[in-house]
């Protein structure tokens, strides 16, 4: 089924369709209804279950080889969760993952071995993921002695070849981590990634706990990773200006469901989802013609994952929230008025602009109030 | 937070039953029958039979252990007389009701256990604050080697050191001795003060090293330095965030060390021959008396529970974020 | 390796007009390793209800000029030198009882991580009103109402009952608000706000950041604001000064700053950000290499090992010669005003988009 098949404004039962251009391709990696609750134990006398963080619920994507797909969305919308179901860290509780047409859902170790060499792992803290007291050498060369690998050139000489991919000097083989500064060690980390010839590579955060001159340094090595060797990436942050520029096609999640999907150009011109909306116009920008933008202020923090809102789980913080929005789940459909492949889930969408409005969205009531009597006083 | 004090509460008799039977079968995997004691030198088979069946040594161990704990609840009748609830039972080698026996011992231990607990206190966490608000000074460097030195000071080693010193060479002290707080309190307490001080002294020593290490890191955190920014005086701050703060992870450790603080009365007492629980106990084990020796390890380790009940609710006291979860 | 030609910053004469005035301020700390020049020479001057935005990566000495305004630092690690005058009054000679009497009062702060930064220990209502009772003399009653006031003014929901609350039962951005009203209860003329938002998501960043400037028009504060995030300053900052190594490396108004930067660190700031509109085809600009270890910093223009118009200044003068800094808008940089223009115009600019 390809997308030219699909009429606007007919759901398409929570699919995320590929980018145009890879349109013809498998999925690499496919899930859906993808779902994963937390259980929480409480009680009394005797402790059960009594509740479940819904960290993630019920989520549908694909992933393309070669691919870059971001992943956006604020704390507790479910993102570093959703990375870690791809790459099978956790059992998902609900919902389907397939690697290359092969079902990994419920897949144990044994099954799981040659996968996990092809989908790797990046981690938001360089320093946490890598091991003290090992050095750079055996950091990196043991992916290739738990798989049993051995290149042509031998482990060794592999190993320095990827420290050189990434940008390191190969006669460091034998530091520790500590020797090394942040930007270093998210290299080291990615050459371990790199190890076993991966064919996605999910990154959570790799570049938030580094300064912003190395934060692009890192960047741009995996930029180059994606182009040169293919590697398909899921990049995982909530920076909106980095996702926009690594990723072709970008999913904005709230509260453990995806919300609006949409090719970079399409999401971030032309966003249809309220609250992809709000996350654009928060943005900070270096850039003095704040004016031409519109100013979106939401009330209040994001709700807890343990209690979602019904309906619509964005409805609590809307400005454009009705009776609907709370009884009735939107689905993630196209909209008429939507770009092909551009998927919002909402009842009462926004018309697809990021200009100033006539009067600015204002929730929060401190602000409003305060405001109120500034311009009164003027 | 009341829910987690009575789900604790019901953890602890589930661990008294426990420590009661494994004490109990582990009695008679001890080779060597325990009436032998009471039959004397001119024991005859006939007489060592008499006193299993008064001792109720010729049932099964289970029935007898099933016997041992209804008695608790509901006394029991023994060939030398009635004993009633709570029943532990007649010490073998003296037919002694064990209950009356320890409840005649236990004050002194409760006595040495608590005032040791008080000394350490007050003397190891004031040491450690001293410490740590010179730190770096030589105040600090000499309450660091000093604590480091006293930690390897045992009881037993400690304890003629001093009685030699203070008592017998100058006679500043008295001799320790027991007086019921009930006779003299001033006898009470001069009987006991080197028992108390040299019990402490290796949790002194401990204290003062956490307490400093716990304030120094405190003395660090953001709230700390964000009480500072709003113009509060570095004394308030030490005392209202800083040592609150350091509060939690000194009632933790303390909570971990009743126990050996109960051993350490013990040893005290036997150091210095005093009449407690800790003779008891030893004295009983020596004689396979195991009624007295279920008693003294029960009684024990329900007030080492009970003790651990409260430093729970003392959380719940100190921090906010356990009593309101 | 220590500079031989002895180049401080000129000693620019005082703002007349400026509320907070920094003059030289050197903060050193001597550790096992050696000296740590944290703070190294930084003047900068701000007016009353103004706001400057301290830019600079981590160890370019931004928060540590901040503690040693309020006199957070450790005195018996660190020493500090040249003047800090707050209203005409120099804090670097100032006791105590002084600083307490300021601290909270005068000059308040606002901490990056509202969780560690309030005490897990006593409700948000106490810790507000601690400041309260003390600067003013006010009663537990007053200070009650007047923490009730101002949780309400920041936007807490219902301040009545919430003012009772320990700050685990507040949300991440709602204890950013109860920081910021605890900052705000007396009043203060200055206000020094370390990475106020750094730890809040996106649009609770927007909420917060709006707040502060609203906050500044209604309570007329001068605002120091520390971050990392030249996006974060353009929204907020009216002047900027960009910090490297523990040296002011460019100032200017924010328009200037970000308009027409001078410095190639601000430079290669600007172009290791992607923005909303840039080119994604183009890839970002890193500055190559890592900040300098504050032990032993290059010698001559901090920058010089990332710097990449090295060979443009003649002489070797970037490893010899400290550039100095010169009062008002400008960079410490050794390239000629017109090199910068032209470097600008011809490779920074188009990039940037």
């Amino acid at each position: 089924m390809t997308m030219s098949e699909k009429n606007t404004n007919t759901t398409v039962e929570d699919a995320v369709p590929p980018p145009r251009a890879a349109a013809s391709s498998e999925p690499l990696l496919e899930v859906k209804g993808l779902t994963k609750h937390f259980p929480i134990y409480g009680g009394f006398p005797i402790k059960r279950k009594v509740g479940a963080v819904q960290a993630v619920d019920g989520v549908t994507l694909s992933v393309y080889p070669g691919e870059s797909l971001g992943l956006v969305g604020e704390s507790g919308c479910g993102k570093s969760t959703t990375g870690r179901l791809l790459t099978r860290l956790l059992e998902p509780t609900d919902g389907s993952i397939t690697y290359k047409g092969q079902d990994i859902t419920h897949a144990g170790r044994k099954q799981l071995a040659p996968i996990r060499s092809e989908i790797q792992m990046i981690f938001q803290d360089p320093y946490a993921s890598l091991n003290p007291r090992q050095t750079v050498g055996t950091i990196i060369s043991s992916p290739m002695e738990i798989n049993g690998i051995n290149p042509p050139q031998g482990r060794e000489a592999r190993v320095r070849e990827l420290l050189e991919i990434v940008g390191l000097n190969p006669e460091h083989y034998n530091r520790f981590p500590h020797e090394f500064s942040g930007g270093q060690r998210q290299r080291i980390g990615v050459a371990r990634a790199l190890a076993l010839e991966p064919k996605l590579i999910v990154a959570d955060e790799p570049v938030s706990a580094l300064d912003v001159s190395i934060q692009a340094q890192v960047v741009n090595l995996l930029q180059e990773l994606q182009r040169d060797l293919g590697i398909a990436f899921v990049f995982i942050a909530h920076d909106l200006s980095i996702v926009r520029h690594f990723s072709e096609r970008v999913a904005v999640m709230y509260l453990g469901k995806v919300v609006e999907v949409a090719d970079r150009d399409s999401l971030y011109e032309r966003p249809r989802h309220p609250y992809t909306h709000a996350l654009l116009s928060a943005v900070p920008e270096a850039d003095l013609d704040q004016e031409k933008r519109e100013r979106i202020r939401l009330a209040g923090d994001v709700p807890s994952p343990i209690m979602p809102p019904s309906g619509c789980r964005f409805r609590t913080r809307c400005w454009k929230a009705r009776e609907k929005c709370a009884t009735e789940e939107p689905p993630l459909i196209q909209l008429s008025g939507s770009r092909e492949g551009h998927l919002t889930a909402c009842h009462f969408p926004e018309e697809p602009t990021t200009e100033a409005r006539e009067t600015d969205v204002v929730m929060d009531p401190a602000l409003v109030a305060i405001e109120k009597e500034l311009s009164g006083e003027e | 937070m009341l829910q987690f004090l009575i789900r604790r509460t019901f953890g602890a008799i589930l661990t008294l039953f426990l420590i009661s039977a494994v004490t109990f079968f582990m009695f008679f995997a001890i080779p060597q029958d325990p009436a032998l004691l009471a039959c004397g030198k001119n024991c005859t088979p006939d007489a060592l039979a008499v006193i299993h069946q008064n001792l109720g040594l010729d049932k099964p161990v289970p029935v007898q252990f099933w016997n041992f704990l209804v008695g608790i609840f509901a006394g029991r009748d023994f060939a030398v007389g009635h004993c009633s609830a709570p029943c532990f039972g007649v010490s073998f080698s003296n037919q002694q009701n064990v209950w009356d026996t320890i409840v005649d011992r236990f004050p002194l231990t409760l006595s040495l256990s608590v005032g040791g607990l008080i000394v350490f206190l007050i003397v190891g966490l004031g040491a450690g604050l001293i410490a740590a608000k010179n730190k770096g000074t030589a105040i600090d460097k000499v309450f660091s080697s000093a604590s480091l030195v006293l930690t390897s000071m045992q009881i037993y080693f400690l304890g003629p050191v001093v009685l030699g010193l203070f008592v017998y060479s100058t006679g500043w002290l008295d001799k320790p001795s027991w007086v019921p707080i009930g006779e003299s309190v001033s006898g009470w307490f001069m009987g006991l003060l080197i028992p108390w001080l040299v019990m402490s002294v290796i949790f002194t020593a401990n204290y003062t090293r956490m307490s400093r290490s716990t304030m120094i890191e405190q003395l660090q955190e953001e709230h700390v330095r964000a009480a500072r920014a709003k113009g509060m005086s570095s004394r308030y701050v030490f005392f209202r965030y800083a040592w609150r703060g350091s509060l939690i992870p000194i009632v933790t450790i303390l909570g971990m060390d009743l126990g050996a603080l109960f051993g350490g009365a013990m040893v005290t007492e036997i150091t210095f021959g005093l009449p407690g629980i800790g003779r008891l106990a030893r004295d009983s084990v020596i004689d396979k008396d195991l009624p007295l020796t279920m008693g003294v390890m029960i009684v024990s380790a329900a007030f080492i529970l009970l003790f651990n009940l409260i430093v729970d609710a003392m959380y719940a006291v100190i921090d906010p974020r356990v009593r309101l979860s | 390796m220590t500079t031989l030609t002895k180049t401080e910053d000129a000693p620019a004469p005082t703002d007349p007009d400026a509320f907070l005035s920094v003059r030289d301020l050197r903060v050193h700390f001597s550790t096992e390793d050696g000296l740590v020049k944290a703070v190294d020479g930084l003047s900068f001057d701000l007016e009353r209800g103004q706001t400057l935005g301290i830019v600079g990566e981590s160890g370019s000495g931004k928060s540590v000029t901040n503690l040693s305004i309020l006199g957070l630092h450790n005195p018996q690690s660190s020493t500090i030198t040249g003047e800090i005058l707050l209203d005409g009054q120099d804090l670097t000679d100032a006791s105590d009882k002084e600083l307490e009497k300021l601290r909270g009062n005068k000059m308040a702060m606002i901490f990056q991580d509202a969780l560690t930064a309030l005490s897990p220990y006593y409700t948000v209502g106490r810790q507000i009103a601690e400041p309260y009772m003390k600067h003013t003399g006010a009663s537990k009653k007053e200070a009650r109402a007047r923490a009730i006031e101002m949780l309400g003014k920041v936007g807490i929901p219902d301040p009545k009952n919430r003012v009772d609350d320990y700050p685990h039962q507040f949300s991440g951005g709602m204890r950013q608000r109860a920081m910021i009203a605890m900052s705000l209860v007396c009043n203060p003329e200055l206000l020094i706000a370390d990475e106020p938002t750094t730890a809040l998501d996106v649009t609770v960043q927007a909420q917060i950041l709006d707040l502060l400037k609203d906050l500044q028009q209604e309570f007329g504060s001068a605002i120091i604001l520390i971050t990392h995030d030249l996006g974060v300053v353009a929204n907020v900052a009216d002047d900027l000064l960009v910090m490297y190594a523990g040296r002011a490396v460019e100032r200017g108004s924010v328009r200037e700053v970000l308009k027409r930067p001078e410095h190639p660190y601000t430079w290669g700031l600007l172009g290791s950000m992607p923005r909303l509109a840039s080119d994604v085809s183009e890839p970002l600009r890193p500055i190559p290499g890592s900040p300098p270890s504050l032990l032993n910093p290059p010698a001559g223009c901090a920058f010089n090992p990332r710097c990449d118009y090295v060979d443009l200044v003649g002489g070797g003068r970037c490893t010899s010669e400290r550039p100095l800094l010169p009062a008002g808008r400008g960079s410490a940089c050794h390239l000629e005003a017109e090199r910068k223009q032209q470097v600008f115009i011809e490779k920074i600019q188009p990039r940037l988009g």
